[in-house]
């Protein structure tokens, strides 16, 4: 890595503050960042930690049902204490590993959109609202391609509010070797429909599969699936699978999802 | 036969390890857990480019950087010596191969990504590293030989200017026997032809590598502190051929070392610079291998590139096998990297099977990528995978049990001198097969299919045999065969006054727990408590001069060495009892650690005979020396041969190509057995590696020989939910009849025998799914199975 | 460079970090409590595991600053004073659930880990849980025997030795 000065701030306030200062970036749970930094692929001169903020920290459920997970929040904590949404706390407890799960947080992960992560799906087919410092974005605004999200310079996620679906439920077909998506499909049905999304697939990064959602907000059955496919064209091709085979696995998943969710 | 476990102690006993109680505790000590009063650190600059022309390198910048001690390029050691290769092939035309200089930092050129250009030496590593990002490196990138079959073209770029081309050798084995072998061919009943690829393997020992050089002016000695298997190994290529420190100038010590795997056998450029840099900065200085690191500079495993075909007559009888193989040696030739897919290869093309014509051809390839080396097993899992490959193919296309048809062709009578020059001493395969049979639930295998298809799901079952040849001997044969060094080992048996010994050994133990079974050898062997005997390895300056562990060489060939010191112990002890008893030494008796004289009351104690022998005031000195230490260096007359079956079931999951191992079963015989817990444990994890193989890994390069699987995030290891538990089983035992001890080695057996089965499980389950797939190569990924599927 | 104070393994640690010191880092060089392992660069191979603040993390992938005011365990403290192993540490020892060591305090400190939320874990759940902890040596199988047998479970079932 190279050297960098830390900063470990209490408020948001002080983040937000010490997040304008030159070359200076937010560390969450450093699940990401810091393997990235050994790899001097990023050499921050200021690191500012979130990680003390207590404000950011723990979930509960907001005036209008929705789950709010404070953007600081451990993936082991979404796992153990979203049992109001059980699909996202489900997703959460097999995100990396125990201890990755111990140290990553939501609001990093988010942050981060790496297109083989898992929040992204939960966010995007949940329609969740991405609560920041200066603002509220709603996660179809939010993800803008691989790597590329609508947050600005020195912005941080405060908080993730995640409407609870009737019937919801995410399946992830591992890389073999990190184990992040090759191809992880989240399906979430709400009373005004199904919302389908993807994510380890596409070069875009996470996205809706809206044929899919249309089939399944008038039937939410497996056999709604039926016939319906992804191009391979614009997946994600690599040594671990062509696009073609992504494209097939997104029609698969979604069907186990779909299976799952009942 | 006893039953594991009915034995508490000596031979048989399943002892519990005491290396575990520091490696439990934290308490371990490997290289990198070592430091030194000033000692440095050194980075080295590698190359990112797969080949090309070193036009400038400016350090003077980097020189100028914060804690710099001293900059290093390919200059400084022009005047060194090449990284030796240990083993010169030679040809089918009576040539020697063609051998590149291999330098310590690249001079003039980069042949692979990750080859060391520069290295700085600093305070510290990070500071080192911060250093080496300011030196300017100027390389006009040259066009990258990758695949081999484009090397090997005319016209094809070189990756050695000096070479005639890129073709390492071309080895015909054995080649008297090819007019008669493609003569068989001719007239055969049947031929099964089988194009495969063996996977290019990265090791992936848990410690990555570490050198740790010193040196002391008061006495011009060096001290070189590496994780390797074979500390005199290091000392003699790398003090005689590299840096021209004479033997008793240096010092080489492997102390705790996290696994090996066949990649910590070998003398790399970073040792040579560590001991080097010690005399040059005049502080110690230290190198510490990132895994990212280690993925370019360990040397890689495997990559292979064959076509195989097995003629058989009208009754199913093999009447000939010829197999041509195109192996990648890398940029450079790793210590025994031209041994692998020649002698620990060829030799071993009979497998199980009484053949009659056997015919071998070998080319070795230079590309731009890691050298390639010995990975547990070494160029038996290669034998092995094509023979029994090829085999089960023979048999779905001729509609016979794969198992009957191995059956039929088994050798059973011992010795058997195969065509490929090599004779096994004993063996029983058809016990094997049979066990495996039992211990596998064969009869439930059809209750189980159907339950999988029940759940939508694939079953299939997968077996195979292998045979592999282990502790390479003797000296003078292998010489011959181009081995540059002997390949006996020794040991010393050193029995202190009180009667405890200390027995050092030139094996050494990185995960084989030689420190608890070697004990139980001598234990046994004098009858007195295994914790009286403690084992010391891996120190240049305390042990004989031994070549190390590989090979699954530890027992068979140093145990057998330790085996003949300790006779010599019992002889001289019992020269000293009788003398204590007033008898002749022909009649005492040595029992539990007591000597007694046959046919009387008398009796001394093994501690009272110890005693004698170091404070001789009643002791024959005229007739022998005091003291009680002898020294024995034992070189095999011959190879051991273990040998046996082993069955994978696997279930197919249709929609996605996604395999699981569902059971896993390996019915060995490796002649006795010293410590049976031990013994397991080394199949079990010789099975994750070979599952590891013929499901998760593969190191891939791409066209301009970029290094694609470069970390864990890309690189598939087997990990816990990938593998089931396994039904082991070592009860076959025909005892090797050359060695004292009557073992095999059991090291590799796991890694070797297991890739075949896993893929003829899958292949077995994709035909039940009624898909007529004949073959995928490792390995078999989700996407590569579900693109067989749809292809079929 | 700044200096952190924390508690490790129930004694005061103080030193100075630069800011890109890594927990792994400050424990082996600075503590010298070199039994936690690094065998990687990506968070995954799981040697360097230690617990802070009664949770399991990768050491590699915290900074040192991070732990500032922690509770720091490692492998060097899970024995009693006199030497006597705990029970998983007695376990692996008992099935041969390590060989050449370099994954074991990784191991053992995600075991430990496991067993306080989940005492009596199934094979499958143990498989699971070891997501993040690669061993080489092993296969796994004595490992797992090793945790079953540690959280009081039957394994004769299993004792091939």
């Amino acid at each position: 890595m190279y050297n960098f000065e830390f900063e470990k701030p209490d408020t948001i306030a002080d983040a937000v503050a010490a997040l304008g200062g030159e070359e200076a970036q937010a560390l969450g749970g450093g699940q990401t960042l810091i393997p990235t930094m050994k790899q001097r692929l990023a050499s921050p001169a200021t690191l500012v930690s979130l990680t003390g903020i207590s404000e950011m920290q723990g979930i509960c459920t907001g005036d209008d049902g929705s789950l709010c997970i404070g953007g600081a929040t451990t993936h082991g904590a979404v796992a153990a204490g979203a049992g109001v949404y059980p699909a996202l706390a489900d997703l959460a407890s097999h995100i990396g590993d125990p201890a990755v799960r111990n140290r990553g947080t939501i609001g990093g992960s988010l942050a981060n959109n790496d297109p083989s992560a898992c929040y992204p799906a939960a966010a995007l087919a949940s329609g969740a609202v991405i609560k920041t410092n200066t603002r509220e974005i709603a996660a179809d605004d939010y993800f803008q391609g691989m790597f590329d999200t609508a947050l600005n310079e020195g912005e941080i996620i405060t908080e993730v509010r995640f409407p609870v679906p009737e019937a919801a439920n995410y399946q992830k077909f591992v890389q073999p070797a990190s184990r992040f998506a090759l191809v992880g499909v989240f399906v979430a049905k709400y009373a005004d429909g199904v919302r389908v999304a993807i994510t380890g697939a596409s070069e875009g990064g996470v996205f809706r599969w809206t044929e899919a959602e249309a089939a399944l907000s008038a039937n939410f059955a497996v056999s709604a699936l039926d016939g319906l496919s992804l191009p391979g064209d614009g997946m994600i091709g690599d040594l671990h699978g062509s696009g073609d085979y992504r494209a097939h696995l997104c029609a698969v998943m979604t069907k186990r999802a779909v299976n799952a969710a009942g | 036969m006893p039953k594991d476990g009915d034995i508490k102690s000596g031979i048989g006993a399943s002892s519990k390890r005491r290396e575990d109680i520091r490696f439990l505790t934290g308490a371990g000590n490997y290289t990198d857990d070592m430091n030194m009063r000033g000692q440095a650190h050194v980075f080295f600059l590698r190359s990112d480019i797969a080949h090309g022309t070193i036009n400038s390198l400016d350090t003077s910048a980097a020189a100028a950087m914060p804690g710099v001690v001293q900059i290093f390029t390919g200059a400084e050691f022009e005047a060194v010596g090449s990284i030796p290769c240990g083993w010169e092939v030679t040809d089918k035309h009576g040539a020697p191969m063609q051998e590149p200089r291999h330098p310590v930092l690249a001079e003039g050129k980069v042949r692979h990504v990750g080859e060391p250009i520069a290295a700085v030496v600093a305070e510290s590593l990070a500071e080192a590293r911060d250093a080496a990002e300011a030196i300017v490196v100027d390389i006009s990138e040259l066009p990258a030989v990758v695949n081999m079959k484009d090397a090997l073209k005319d016209g094809a770029t070189k990756v050695h200017d000096d070479l005639t081309s890129n073709l390492c050798y071309d080895w015909g084995f054995v080649e008297e026997n090819k007019a008669a072998t493609d003569a068989a061919f001719e007239t055969a009943h049947h031929v099964t032809t089988l194009d495969l690829v063996n996977n290019r393997l990265v090791a992936n020992p848990m410690e990555p590598r570490v050198a740790l050089g010193d040196y002391s002016r008061a006495d011009d000695q060096h001290t070189l502190y590496t994780t390797s298997q074979n500390p005199h190994v290091i000392r003699l290529l790398m003090g005689a051929f590299v840096l021209g420190i004479p033997e008793h100038k240096l010092r080489v010590v492997a102390p705790d070392v996290g696994g090996g795997f066949g990649t910590k056998i070998f003398h790399y450029q970073e040792e040579a610079f560590c001991t080097f840099a010690a005399k040059a900065c005049n502080r110690p200085v230290k190198w510490t291998s990132s895994r990212s690191e280690a993925f370019m500079s360990d040397a890689h495993g495997r990559d292979h590139v064959t076509t195989i075909q097995l003629a058989l007559d009208k009754d199913n009888n093999f009447v000939a096998l010829r197999t041509d193989t195109q192996a990648n040696m890398g940029a450079y030739l790793s210590t025994f990297a031209s041994s692998v897919p020649t002698w620990l290869h060829g030799t071993l093309m009979a497998g199980n099977y009484k053949t009659p014509l056997i015919y071998v051809n070998v080319k070795a390839v230079f590309t731009n990528t890691v050298p390639v080396d010995a990975y547990r097993g070494a160029g038996r899992p290669e034998a092995t995978y094509q023979i029994e490959r090829v085999i089960d193919m023979a048999a779905r296309e001729l509609g016979v049990d794969p198992i009957d048809l191995r059956r039929q062709n088994y050798v059973t009578e011992f010795p058997y001198a195969t065509p490929v020059a090599v004779e096994y001493d004993t063996g029983d395969y058809h016990a094997t097969m049979d066990k495996l049979i039992e211990i596998g639930d064969f009869a439930g295998f059809d209750a189980r299919r159907k339950a999988s298809e029940a759940k939508g799901k694939w079953r299939g079952l997968g077996i195979n045999n292998y045979i592999e040849a282990c502790g390479i001997a003797p000296s003078n044969l292998v010489g011959q065969l181009g081995a540059r060094a002997g390949l006996y080992d020794a040991a010393t048996v050193r029995v202190n006054a009180t009667g405890s010994i200390s027995v050092m050994v030139g094996a050494h133990s990185h995960g084989q727990g030689h420190e608890t079974s070697f004990p139980q050898v001598v234990a046994e062997m004098i009858g007195i408590p295994e914790d009286q005997i403690d084992i010391v390895h891996g120190d240049t300056s305390k042990i004989p001069f031994g070549m190390g562990t590989y090979g699954s060489r530890s027992l068979a060939v140093c145990g057998s060495a330790m085996v003949r010191a300790t006779e010599k112990i019992i002889a001289k002890s019992k020269k000293i009892a009788a003398h204590l008893m007033e008898a002749s030494d022909m009649d005492v008796e040595l029992k539990d650690g007591v000597f007694s004289v046959a046919g009387t009351d008398k009796s001394v104690a093994w501690g009272d005979v110890t005693l004698a022998a170091y404070v001789p005031h009643n002791y024959p000195l005229e007739e022998i020396e005091p003291g009680l230490e002898e020294t024995a260096f034992y070189d095999p007359s011959n190879f051991t041969y273990p040998a046996g079956a082993y069955a994978c079931e696997v279930e197919v999951d249709p929609d996605t190509g996604k395999v699981t191992i569902e059971r896993f079963s390996a019915a060995d015989d490796f002649g006795n057995v010293i410590n049976p817990m031990i013994v397991s444990g080394q199949v079990h994890g010789g099975i994750a590696q070979g599952v590891g193989q013929a499901l998760l890994e593969g190191c891939s390069y791409d066209d301009n020989g970029q290094l694609l699987t470069g970390s864990y995030m890309d690189y598939a290891m087997p990990r816990a939910d990938d593998l089931p538990f396994y039904a082991v089983d070592h009860s076959c035992q025909t005892p090797c009849t050359h060695n004292p001890l009557g073992v095999k080695g059991c090291g590799e057996a796991g890694a070797i025998g297991s890739p075949p089965s896993v893929v003829n499980a899958v292949i077995d389950a994709l035909n039940s799914g009624g898909k007529k797939v004949a073959h995928i190569d490792m390995p078999l990924s989700p996407d590569r199975v579900w693109n067989a599927i749809n292809n079929a | 460079m700044a200096q952190v104070k924390m508690t490790v393994n129930g004694k005061a640690a103080s030193g100075e970090v630069e800011g890109r010191t890594l927990l792994s880092s400050f424990l082996r060089d600075s503590l010298f409590l070199t039994g936690t392992h690094v065998g990687c660069d990506t968070s995954q191979c799981g040697a360097c595991v230690v617990h802070v603040d009664g949770v399991a993390v990768k050491s590699c992938t915290m900074l040192a600053a991070e732990a500032e005011g922690a509770e720091v365990s490692t492998i060097e403290g899970q024995a009693a004073p006199d030497g006597t192993l705990n029970t998983i540490q007695q376990a692996f020892q008992d099935h041969h659930g390590l060989q050449c060591g370099f994954c074991t305090p990784g191991m053992v400190m995600t075991t430990a880990a496991l067993l306080k939320d989940n005492p009596k874990p199934s094979e499958q759940e143990i498989r699971e849980h070891l997501e993040g902890n690669i061993c080489r040596c092993t296969g796994y199988h004595n490992i797992i025997k090793a945790i079953l047998a540690a959280s009081g479970q039957d394994v004769s079932a299993l004792a091939a030795e």
